[in-house]
């Protein structure tokens, strides 16, 4: 069976440019960063490349990428590290944080996580659309407000918050301003100094470079303690042995993506309405979530009235076609999402959507397969699912 | 990515496995392998074991039924047979159908049994219906029992397993007409030795995993424990007060710790020591008393079930002679069951039964059909 992926924001391929750039740092140059040696300099060149690689990405100096594990270590140190140092600095004080009601469980546990430290933390809710409101925002600030950590694009709508605006009205109170750009560093320009962004999480394998590779911006002067404690590895900032043939994988992936960015994202963007389009005329009681916001070009999500998206991952798997919905428990089951509560879907709708995301490789051919898979997977589960009203007749 | 042969399309013939990590329903998958079935494996996640962490502290929950390590023996299986495998989550249909009716049971002073309703309407309801719609019209389970069809009533009988030390006939008298003709009981012809060669037979990374007896979403078999930390959690804390044990014509035998910690039958922990042996015979909450008396007087003759389900038969107008069990572990007595309206029926022994409990299922069978069962008032 030839099997179709629309999954790309859970992860994507390693890119086979990445990977041939990669290879020779496992065994050939497989020396630590940290030596002084020819084999640590070889080492120590690469992940310098790298890092200038990323920081081009960003708009950013170079200096100011600090690699990580990967997106959920670049999230927790950005607001622990924040927050731990404001509490360090002014002991007495009361520290607050603002955030969206639709982050990734590395922002929300990690909130979540603070406040059993009695940290304050204020959750924005989100338009049908899934963006925050600049005023809510305002109205959330207090003069104890340490830090804003609001994510770029969403990983399970595509909605792309205005970066600007909320930098802007972090820089006037002078308060920090994360942002987890997971969902959109090599999807959609992204700018931290138009941005005016002080921290940001990237993620290796969200950008076809390999898993388990991230990085975090950090504008030079922020002030934050740092997550891990060990050696002298960057700075002394972020111990650990540099995992350079990832780090090597991150940069090449970044600068692919930088060349590629407005052509991929066009090309991507027609395909995803091509999908979206089909699917909302070909399937009846289908609607597209966030489908009027703006949004990451490779990403759909459809709630198909009376499924269980489930079940219609499950049929459409089997059928070779590949898709989510936004969140999976450690078992590889589906749980209620968050983020389609915070919407404001009803549980059934929220529980009847999926989401496609579509990526590099993705092909017009492979859309046009999707568009016959879907609509007869869906009319095959309605016909059997007790919740799908259908026509009833007179005398029942 | 290597393609998976059997999931190629969905066919008419692909059947769904019910598959909870352990070995019996393992097997059924590998059984159906040889049968030259296509397979798909389901695996309920059914409670979320960090749920309640007074319970085990917050560490990863382990060894128990619905833990993450059934889940991945279920996945090493479907892995090891190579057909597709899937966990769906049924979480919230299992709590408001399964374990918030057990604790509401409790309360009331009864004594349920979850696996029934975890059955009729977890198993054999959504999951079964999600099978129908990824493509499997039929459901296989690793339960002990047969399904035979009647061709001359056209009904679909319910029987009990060949081996009838492993029978769970006594847990499957809710299932309707339409969910036995989708439901195949693979294992229901073998002994569970047989099912272990055959389980061995095909390398199975479980084949000598130990049996599961607990109720699955309990920790450690405390199950006094689970329903207070529940209640606490649903806001309905359970203050244990004390109160009398008394004799059924209410002499003062004693004092009770609280009615929630005894159950119909009980003969320990009653906390005094009298010349004959007493026991448990009923539990009023409302008085907050436990009543409690010699061994004869929790024998009777007569009670009544309702919510009943005609299995095997079509409910009969007329009284009908039956061997009936009123519990798992009960040998089957001699009785006469009347139907009632309104699903209801009476059912009298030939001789006293001991400690027929309410909140228990007492189920009907001639020879090995189960004619009807429903719950003991």
């Amino acid at each position: 069976m030839q099997r179709i992926y629309l999954d790309h924001n859970a992860t994507t391929p390693v890119d086979l440019t990445v990977l041939a750039t990669m290879l020779p740092y496992f065994s050939v140059e497989f020396g630590n960063a940290s030596s002084i040696h020819a084999f640590g300099q070889q080492a120590r060149a690469a992940v310098e490349t790298s890092r200038e690689q990323v920081a081009a990405l960003l708009n950013a100096r170079p200096q100011e990428i600090v690699f990580t594990s990967g997106g959920t270590e670049s999230d927790n140190h950005a607001i622990f590290g924040v927050v731990q140092f404001a509490l360090l600095e002014n002991p007495s004080a009361s520290a607050h944080v603002i955030t969206s009601s639709i982050e990734h469980e590395a922002v929300l546990n990690t909130c979540q996580r603070l406040e059993k430290q009695g940290v304050r933390v204020t959750y924005l809710p989100v338009s049908r659309e899934g963006l925050i409101d600049l005023q809510e925002l305002k109205a959330a600030m207090r003069p104890e407000t340490v830090l804003i950590t609001v994510m770029h694009a969403n990983n399970e709508l595509g909605t792309v918050q205005p970066l600007g605006e909320i930098g802007r009205i972090a820089a006037e109170s002078d308060v920090y301003f994360h942002t987890d750009a997971v969902q959109s560093v090599g999807k959609i320009p992204v700018d931290v100094k138009a941005g005016q962004v002080d921290l940001l999480s990237l993620s290796g394998h969200k950008l076809y470079a390999p898993k388990g590779v991230g990085a975090i911006y950090v504008k030079g002067g922020t002030k934050l303690r740092q997550l891990l404690y060990g050696g002298h590895h960057q700075r002394g900032f972020r111990p650990g042995t540099e995992n350079v043939a990832g780090i090597v994988g991150l940069g090449k992936a970044a600068e692919m993506a930088r060349l590629s960015l407005a052509e991929e994202a066009a090309r991507m963007g027609e395909l995803r309405n091509r999908l979206e389009q089909g699917l909302l005329s070909g399937v009846p009681e289908a609607r597209a979530n966030a489908g009027g916001a703006p949004r990451t070009p490779n990403t759909s999500n459809i709630s198909f009235s009376g499924i269980e998206g489930e079940a219609l991952i499950i049929a459409l798997d089997l059928r070779g076609l590949a898709c989510s919905t936004g969140a999976a428990c450690s078992s590889g089951a589906v749980e209620p999402s968050h983020v389609l509560t915070a919407i404001g879907l009803p549980a059934s709708e929220a529980r009847a959507s999926i989401r496609f995301s579509l990526g590099r490789h993705t092909t017009a051919a492979e859309i046009d397969a999707a568009l016959e898979i879907v609509p007869a997977a869906v009319a095959q589960l309605r016909s059997i699912s007790p919740s799908y009203k259908r026509e009833v007749p007179a005398h029942l | 990515m290597d393609s998976l042969p059997v999931a190629a399309e969905p066919q008419a013939r692909l059947v769904a496995v019910a598959m909870s990590g352990g070995v019996d329903s393992s097997t059924v998958a590998a059984l159906l392998l040889l049968d030259r079935r296509p397979v798909v494996g389901l695996t309920m996640q059914l409670w979320n074991q960090r749920r309640l962490p007074e319970l085990q502290g917050d560490g990863p929950a382990q060894h128990r039924c619905c833990s993450l390590d059934d889940v991945y023996d279920a996945k090493r299986v479907a892995q090891h047979l190579n057909f597709p495998h899937y966990v769906v989550n049924f979480e919230e249909q299992f709590e408001q159908r399964v374990v918030r009716p057990f604790v509401d049971q409790y309360l009331a002073g009864r004594t349920p049994i979850a696996c029934t309703n975890c059955n009729t309407d977890v198993k054999f309801e959504p999951l079964l219906q999600t099978a129908r719609q990824i493509g499997a019209e039929r459901l296989a389970t690793g339960h002990y029992a047969r399904i035979r069809k009647d061709e001359r009533t056209c009904r679909y009988q319910l029987l009990r397993a060949r081996d009838d030390s492993k029978d769970q006939s006594y847990f499957l008298w809710g299932l309707t007409q339409e969910q036995l003709s989708r439901s195949e009981f693979p294992l229901g012809e073998l002994t569970k030795e047989e099912v272990r060669e055959v389980a061995r037979a095909v390398n199975l990374p479980v084949a000598d995993k130990p049996e599961s007896m607990e109720l699955c979403f309990v920790p450690n078999g405390n199950y006094v424990q689970f329903i207070h930390a529940y209640a606490r959690e649903d806001g309905r804390p359970i203050t244990d007060k004390e109160g009398d044990i008394v004799t059924e014509d209410g002499t003062v035998l004693g004092r009770h710790s609280g009615v929630h910690n005894y159950t119909v039958g009980q003969r320990k922990g009653l906390g005094f020591a009298t010349g004959k042996p007493i026991y448990v015979l009923a539990i009023d909450p409302e008085k907050n008393r436990v009543i409690a008396g010699e061994d004869e007087a929790l024998r009777a003759t007569s009670f009544g079930i309702e919510n009943v389900n005609w299995v095997s038969i079509m409910e009969p107008g007329a009284p009908l002679r039956a061997q009936v069990k009123i519990r798992h572990k009960h040998e089957p007595a001699a009785a006469t069951i009347q139907a009632l309206p309104g699903f209801r029926a009476r059912i009298t022994f030939d001789a006293p039964q001991r400690a027929i409990t309410p909140g228990q299922a007492a189920v009907a069978y001639d020879g090995d059909a189960v004619l009807a069962g429903g719950w003991i008032k």
